[in-house]
């Protein structure tokens, strides 16, 4: 891993100029997971402000941009909806809290258990979610909206081919927001489902009951928020670790989110976390250190202490176009490909992930509920054990194990042996647990009973070393 | 002759046969050394991560794609090196090539992207207009 030094500044003119152009394209974001979270939009730029600088000292990926995401706004609409504004500063600095937990813990090393399947789940379940916040900003409310959609989709899918240095989001906005202002077309604005404040943020202290009631509201609230924002980070992280070459320190990561999301939730900011979007944007504009995710963070809220007044005049459906974009570009295209060529398991494991996301709106329940599927699905998988008989000797395939003894057993209970005496061979299989030992000593005797001598042959120095271990005082032959 | 020669690679076709064409250079010359690099595309960073079980696995799949080459060229017993890099395919290999000052680049005209073989090969258009050594395109 790079020093300190070199991860601040080794890049410092591939990192300011990187940080400025995700700072630009942070702001559209930020405003429109605060609408989704039901929050003022002040509430997501605050959260991205302090996120990048707290994350540009604390993270443990330089070079990774964090802030208000979409995934964590979606967890906590319910909270928002039903207690309020406060209960979602409380429930921030839970989040932190346990993030760090978590980053102490080690969970970090658990990330490896969250298979493909799961996470590919979670980007097209997180797609789906978002693109379908958009729809109430836009169907039905008239034609007008329509076309700006339009119009802005075109432009941030064609721009960029012609003009590569700023990001087309910020052009699409600064054009259609005056082409709204100027024509006075009749459209919703962002100033219309929220306020903007040109001033720093202020340290607050959530304004809620400091008892067990309230922990007992925010806490599974804060336990979904910590698990995303980690899924999503570490994910993130993988990203960037691939685009860079280099490695991160993924527990630090966890740890500097927690840190990131705590000291968020005392400025009035909601949860965040790293954002795959973002960080890519920031790779390729040329950011590799922790310089480039500072100065975005600074440069957000320089944008909105001086333009704040427009930023309320941006139309919604502008706004909603380039959330269209933001949910093509989350959704995995490749997933498609997957369906029809990786194991059945793995789709079901992938598709059961999106459903349940889609369902309860809480990315977190689809990731553990995809988690156990596929480790269920795993346990079947290595579970299945063939004998075959070749003579007097029966040949074990499979790793004996409690979920396979079953099977093992069932065989030796129905097999029609004529022999007087056979071997169990078990070169290509292994005892792992007290379950299989036991099952071996049952088939033994069911086999004696029967009046058929049994030798047990080519265990492997594990299985031995189990067998000797659980069975010591008795030899069985 | 040619002393360090750059192979840009993707796994198509067409970068064998350019293959083919940078060994048959290098033989002429018994120190030459053929650089095999191939560049891992940002744009699809996010989908190869999410696909591969872990990034040494992923590391793994992108030496296959190149696994026909080396094959080759430990055939011919001619030295290489292979080297992947990370990047837009274009740009990336025109800024090594001019960074280690290679005196050679050999590429395919066409890689292995669908959309891009109408505009035939912008790759390999990019890598010719602004490396500054020979370039030397394969069909």
């Amino acid at each position: 891993m790079q020093s300190l030094k070199q991860q601040w500044f080794g890049n410092v003119r591939g990192d300011i100029l990187s940080g400025i152009v995700v700072a630009l394209a942070l702001i559209p974001e930020a405003i429109a997971f605060s609408i989704i979270a039901g929050v003022d939009p002040m509430v997501g730029l605050y959260a991205s402000f302090t996120m990048a600088i707290i994350i540009a000292f604390a993270g443990g990926r330089p070079g990774m941009i964090s802030a208000a995401t979409g995934a964590m706004a979606l967890v906590m609409v319910p909270l928002v909806r039903d207690y309020g504004l406060q209960y979602l500063f409380a429930a921030t600095i839970l989040t932190g809290i346990i993030q760090i937990l978590f980053g102490v813990l080690k969970i970090a090393k658990l990330m490896k258990f969250i298979p493909n399947a799961v996470m590919i789940g979670f980007v097209n379940s997180l797609a789906i979610l978002i693109f379908m916040a958009q729809v109430p900003h836009f169907i039905g409310i008239s034609t007008m909206t329509y076309i700006f959609v339009g119009i802005t989709l075109l432009l941030v899918y064609t721009l960029p081919r012609f003009i590569k240095a700023i990001p087309a989001p910020l052009i699409a906005i600064v054009v259609l927001t005056s082409i709204a202002i100027y024509s006075g077309v009749d459209l919703r604005t962002i100033g219309d489902l929220g306020s903007i404040t040109q001033s720093l943020p202020s340290f607050l202290i959530p304004d809620v009951p400091f008892n067990f009631e309230t922990l007992k509201i925010i806490f599974p609230f804060s336990i979904s928020l910590a698990i995303v924002g980690l899924v999503e980070s570490l994910l993130t992280s993988q990203i960037v670790d691939d685009m860079t070459g280099t490695e991160s320190n993924k527990n630090r990561e966890a740890r500097g989110q927690g840190i990131a999301n705590i000291v968020t939730g005392f400025f009035g900011g909601m949860a965040g976390c790293a954002m795959i979007g973002q960080s890519v944007i920031n790779v390729k504009s040329g950011g590799r250190g922790r310089l480039s995710t500072l100065i975005a963070g600074l440069f957000l809220i320089f944008l909105i202490m001086v333009l704040g007044d427009l930023v309320v005049k941006i139309p919604m459906p502008v706004l909603v176009g380039i959330m269209i974009m933001v949910s093509v570009g989350t959704f995995d295209w490749s997933s498609f490909k997957y369906l029809v060529k990786a194991p059945r398991t793995d789709v079901i494991v992938m598709l059961t992930t999106v459903v349940i996301v889609v369902w309860t709106h809480d990315l977190s329940k689809g990731v553990i509920t995809g988690v156990i599927l596929s480790a269920i699905f795993f346990v079947v998988k290595i579970a299945t054990v063939k004998i075959h008989q070749d003579n007097n000797r029966f040949i074990v395939e499979g790793q004996l194990f409690f979920a396979s003894t079953d099977a093992f057993v069932d065989y030796f209970k129905s097999a029609d042996i004529k022999d007087s005496s056979i071997q169990i061979d078990f070169s290509n299989s292994r005892i792992w647990d007290d379950s299989a030992v036991g099952a071996l000593v049952k088939v033994e005797d069911l086999l004696r009973e029967k009046g058929i001598q049994v030798e047990v042959i080519e265990l492997d120095a594990p299985s031995k070393k189990i067998i000797s271990k659980l069975q010591g005082m008795s030899s069985s032959h | 002759m040619y002393k360090h020669i750059l192979l840009a690679a993707d796994g198509s076709e067409n970068a064998l046969r350019a293959a083919k064409e940078a060994i048959k250079i290098a033989s002429c010359n018994k120190e030459a050394v053929i650089e095999v690099i191939y560049v891992a595309d940002f744009e699809k960073a996010k989908s190869e991560v999410l696909h591969s079980t872990s990034s040494e696995a992923l590391n793994l799949e992108r030496r296959q794609k190149i696994s026909k080459i080396e094959q080759l060229l430990r055939e011919s017993n001619i030295s290489y090196k292979v080297k992947i890099l990370h990047g837009t395919p274009g740009p990336e290999i025109v800024k090594y090539a001019n960074e280690q000052q290679v005196e050679l680049v050999v590429i395919g005209s066409r890689g292995l992207n669908g959309l891009q073989e109408m505009v035939l090969g912008s790759v390999s258009h990019k890598v010719m207009k602004r490396v500054n050594c020979p370039a030397l395109i394969v069909k």
